[in-house]
């Protein structure tokens, strides 16, 4: 073997010099362990639930151990897992390299970031293992009120996982402003990087609503101050109203990076510059801003005003139009292009297939009488599953793949990538499309016990999630074995534009030995044939 | 003054120059104060709904409030903003003494809005106006302890925001004292401007919502 | 599922993803689902086709193989693309508000019953004054509207056949109607999570011919010619005792009440007793009062429930699990 070149992994050495690393791409590296073993433990949670669910009897759990077991599903996936996954890890990771800066704007905040969202996640597992919180994910009232679980130490776990979420938002919204090597234009940053601007926006300006709202909560159980209790004069449609302000702005923090990768993905594998560059940056902050306005339509059939309910609708469409504007611009990305069929590009179809179907069931959920049927039923469930799984996770795992050489210098077995592709890809649409046929039947959600009738669409899913977990099985082996036996990356496998690329694999502490002066656009891959 | 040392000051490695760390020191603050700002505006949507419901409990529940000492407290924090520019001013023109003296001053005051804060607690708990379970006062007005909920809620984390904001002025008063700030370099007394204006600002909405209702 | 009556099967009947429907939603509701299902199909289809044709033609096959042409932007494309989406989301947002407004809307003739949700069964009030639990009994082709509360945390009331649902809440009404243009019985669904019966929280609706309706108004307090144990055994089910206590010894939500009467118990909070007939009465009345150690505080009363007779019905029957 070769000297392994100086880089930020080896060019200091021990636990401490990790722990109070400050260098973005180490804080990276960290949250991208902690959101794996997060995503893990969700699975298996999720596991669990589709074993319980194969008979309407009991099988391995009771009714309350199976509605903590959902609860525990939602919250570690939606907290510790897709809220903080990309914009955390990879963007974590990326951002200044792609800026071509040395690091963030704020490195101590940023490791501050860090060691508050594990101080919020102990509590999330303190939890877990103190009477383990059954209200469902989204704590409503007043139930969340009266249950005799340990609702305490989630919330306030969610509610410190949400500042972790403010201060990266700071963080990536100072940098990208402030930190741009020379050259570096709005208009020439990757869309990435637009991609996290609009969800630092959103992480900023709603996570804060989250926090109070979950604060209200706690003092509602401890002191019972009324705002969202009936029984002392409160409204607990309030709380949905609180809950959801932030909680439907964070599903677009969850798909909006995942879009960004989608745009670095087809680009690179397609050695095309990005048809509508502007359309796409631009959507992203329209998606940004409209998602503050929609919230209402998670309240359809709650008993607000028909006048309300019919905005909420309106806008709710006029949010869908950017992200089918984007499906449209990645696919004529691919005409007349070079395409390369490698791992991150399997996931990025992947991703146009699944999100498509996410997308259009949600032109069904907006529609405001479908929803009344469709509303809490398996057909949501289905439906989200699709968008946050299909989409995020989709754009989360080829984001993954397609950095990996450049966080680890070192290249993965491609083979095995495609075969745990496709059994993802197999499994996913076993467990979750029969429940799109589940729900509109009128299969409720958050059911232990169902209708005889049901079985074997139930069963039909179950299996399938043991088909999704052997791909994932096999992808982490097959990532950890890279880490020891994988082949030497180059500095830029896959032939890449932007300036992440330009540096060695894996990068220097600093990242790029002098700054980069920036010249042209992101994917100008026109100006290589004139060269 | 110039007997004074200053310190210079070290821009962190991955600036480019003292200009673009001030930039993004200012941006990341004004950034965390719109935060703070949504943090707050639930707390007053909930206040708003909930005076729409039930406005003559509100009207009746601010009696129990003196507005002679929310108008003492909020003559206090105005003053305490006006020397917290000043002391910014006296690093800007690299006048130490005056530096401290001001830091110190407003210090002061929010420790005098604190304690008036305190007096005023003690008053409530006496009477039985605490929030939830705890409270026990007999009024005219159904759900009245809703009222005093939200009073408790929004003044209790304003009052946060203040001892935050004392902590932060200590942590000012000892680099001021070291002379790390000068025309030079002034940025965290800067930031820790902008957050004590802001928590001021708040209480100036808080003030007329709470105690100047009817 | 321990559900007294047998009701229409949602999987096997209707279409392909929706159950049989009755009443005056079901056709346009299903009729707007077929056409977003159709119109998406119309677009995915060509657009999955488009990539694949794509993958194929525009494969890489030298290893430094260029794009054959850079194209950034074409005014008529992005116009092609957001302008036709654009009209048919608004023809869907039109026709889902249209069909949203006609179903909160009671026509003014229509029969009102009160809907009480507890932890976990559904109690309806009839203008007569009769109640039932678990089972709603209505008239065909009349119009029924809903006037629905809680008596604890929030439920929703869903009956797939009629294409409704609404939020159920504690300290205020919430209102449904329908009107069931088809005799049969159909499966009601709790749908906001309620806790450990979520899932056993279900009813039927009855819908009876003319007839049979005044035949069901006229025997409704029937019951009365049964020996006490035997409508205590109806009770158990009809009353929804089975969603909480088992008759065979299994530990549900509740203590079972096989061996229970005459058996000691330890409670919550200290003390014991032994099971009487005063015990199951204030059990049954007030819950709370002494909850057997094991379990939790979740039984809502039954005062006002069940008359006298119906209480001593049951522990007439209680007293024959022996």
């Amino acid at each position: 073997m070769s000297q392994v070149a100086l880089n930020y992994l080896n060019a200091t050495k021990g636990l401490k010099s990790w722990f109070c690393t400050l260098d973005h791409k180490r804080i990276g590296i960290m949250y991208l362990i902690c959101i794996a073993v997060a995503f893990g433990l969700g699975g298996f949670f999720a596991l669990a639930l589709r074993l319980e669910l194969i008979s309407p009897k009991e099988i391995l759990f009771t009714a309350k151990q199976y509605n903590q077991l959902f609860t525990l599903h939602g919250a570690v996936m939606v907290f510790l897992f897709i809220v903080p996954s990309i914009p955390a890890s990879l963007g974590n990771f990326l951002l200044p390299l792609q800026l071509g800066a040395k690091d963030v704007a704020f490195p101590r905040l940023n490791l501050t970031s860090w060691y508050v969202y594990v101080f919020g996640a102990l509590f999330c597992v303190y939890s877990m293992v103190a009477g383990a919180v059954d209200t469902g994910w989204t704590f409503y009232t007043p139930y969340s009120i009266d249950s005799a679980t340990s609702v305490i130490s989630m919330t306030l776990g969610a509610f410190i996982l949400g500042f972790s979420s403010i201060l990266t938002g700071v963080n990536f919204i100072v940098t990208i402003h402030k930190m741009r090597a020379p050259g570096l234009t709005w208009f020439r940053l990757p869309l990435m990087v637009w991609a996290l601007y609009a969800t630092s926006i959103i992480q900023v300006l709603a996570t804060p609503v989250l926090a109070i709202t979950l604060l209200l909560l706690v003092l509602e159980r401890t002191m019972g101050i009324g705002i969202f209790n009936p029984a002392l004069g409160g409204d607990p449609v309030l709380f949905q109203h609180f809950f959801w302000f932030y909680s439907h702005p964070a599903v677009y923090i969850m798909i909006l990076p995942a879009m960004g990768i989608m745009s670095e993905l087809v680009t690179t594998f397609c050695r095309k510059d990005i048809f509508g560059y502007k359309m796409i940056a631009f959507s992203s902050l329209a998606i940004a801003i409209i998602s503050f306005l929609v919230w209402g339509h998670h309240l359809f059939v709650s008993g607000q005003s028909d006048y309300a309910a019919m905005i909420f609708s309106l806008l709710t469409y006029l949010v869908a139009i950017p992200s089918a504007v984007k499906v449209f611009n990645w696919v004529a990305t691919m005409y007349r292009g070079s395409i390369q069929i490698k791992a991150p590009f399997l996931y990025f179809l992947g991703f146009m297939f699944l999100f498509c179907i996410g997308g259009f069931t949600g032109v069904m959920l907006g529609a405001l009488s479908l929803d009344v049927h469709l509303h809490d039923t398996y057909f949501v469930v289905a439906h989200f599953h699709y968008v946050m799984m299909g989409g995020t996770v989709m754009a989360f795992i080829g984001g993954l793949h397609y950095w990996w050489p450049k966080m680890f210098g070192r290249m993965y077995n491609e083979t095995l990538a495609l075969i745990a592709w496709a059994f993802v890809m197999l499994g996913f649409n076993m467990v979750f499309f029969t429940q799109f046929i589940l729900g509109s039947k009128g299969m409720p959600r958050r059911y232990y016990s169902y209708l005889d009738q049901f079985q074997p669409l139930h069963a039909f899913s179950t299996v399938g999630s043991w088909v999704l977990a052997v791909g994932f099985i096999l992808m982490a082996f097959y990532l950890i074995d890279s880490l020891l036996n994988g082949k030497k990356a180059p500095s830029n496998p896959w032939g890449a534009m932007t300036l992440e690329w330009q540096t060695q694999s894996p990068p220097i502490t600093e990242n790029f030995l002098e700054t980069p002066v920036v010249t042209h656009g992101p994917y100008d891959f026109g100006m290589e044939k004139q060269s | 003054m110039s007997m004074l040392v200053n310190k210079p000051h070290h821009v962190a490695h991955h600036f480019a120059s003292e200009a673009q760390e001030f930039e993004s020191a200012r941006l990341g603050m004004w950034v965390f104060l719109v935060q703070e700002l949504l943090f707050f505006g639930a707390l007053f949507v909930a206040y708003g709904i909930f005076r729409w419901w039930h406005p003559q409990m509100f009207i009746e529940a601010h009696h129990y409030l003196s507005w002679k000492m929310g108008a003492f407290n909020t003559v206090v924090l105005i003053a305490s903003s006006f020397t917290m520019v000043m002391a910014i001013r006296s690093a800007q023109v690299n006048e130490r003494k005056p530096l401290i003296s001001y830091l110190l001053l407003t210090l002061l005051f929010a420790g005098v809005f604190l304690g008036v804060k305190y007096i005023e607690y003690m008053e409530k708990i006496h009477h039985g106006l605490l929030p939830g379970h705890f409270f026990s006062a007999q009024g005219v007005s159904e759900y009245l302890h809703l009222f005093f909920g939200i009073y408790f809620t929004m003044t209790g984390l304003h009052g946060l925001h203040i001892l935050v904001g004392m902590g932060l002025l200590v942590w000012l008063l000892v680099r001021a004292i070291r002379g790390e700030f000068h025309s030079e370099f002034y940025t965290p007394l800067e930031m820790v401007g902008l957050y004590w204006h802001f928590v001021d600002l708040v209480w100036i909405f808080l003030f007329p919502l709470l105690y100047l209702i009817g | 599922m321990d559900t007294s009556l047998q009701t229409e099967s949602l999987l096997h009947t209707g279409t392909t993803f929706f159950p049989e429907g009755v009443g005056p939603f079901a056709s346009s509701m299903d009729s707007l689902f077929y056409f977003i299902f159709w119109g998406s199909v119309i677009i995915f289809v060509p657009l999955i086709l488009v990539s694949i044709y794509f993958l194929i033609a525009y494969r890489r096959k030298r290893e430094n193989q260029l794009a054959t042409k850079q194209m950034t932007h074409s005014t008529f494309l992005e116009l092609a693309w957001t302008v036709p989406p654009t009209i048919l989301v608004l023809i869907v947002f039109v026709w889902g508000f249209k069909g949203f407004l006609h179903m909160s809307v009671a026509p003014l003739n229509s029969q009102e019953i009160h809907v009480s949700g507890k932890k976990w069964f559904w109690e309806f009030s009839y203008p007569n004054g009769n109640k039932g639990i678990g089972e709603l009994v209505v008239p065909v082709d009349t119009p029924v509207t809903l006037l629905m509360t809680s008596e604890d945390v929030i439920h929703s009331f869903f009956v797939p056949n009629f294409r409704i649902k609404r939020d159920v809440l504690p300290n205020r009404y919430t209102k449904l109607w329908f009107e069931a243009d088809k005799v049969g019985n159909y499966q009601v669904f709790c749908t906001e999570y309620c806790g450990d019966g979520h899932s056993a929280m279900l009813a039927v609706v009855r819908v009876l011919s003319a007839e049979d309706y005044e035949d069901w108004l006229a025997e409704a307090n029937s019951g009365d010619d049964l020996p006490l144990d035997k409508l205590g055994e109806k009770l158990y089910t009809s009353k929804a005792c089975a969603t909480c206590h088992s008759t065979d010894g299994t530990s549900r939500v509740g203590p079972t009440w096989k061996s229970l009467f005459g058996s000691k118990k330890a409670f919550v909070g200290g003390g014991t007793a032994t099971v009487d007939e005063n015990y199951i009465h204030e059990s049954i009345v007030n819950p709370g009062a002494k909850v057997v150690a094991g379990f939790d505080n979740v039984m809502p009363t039954y005062a006002g429930s069940l008359n006298d007779r119906e209480i001593s019905a049951l522990i007439a029957y209680i007293k024959t699990l022996q």
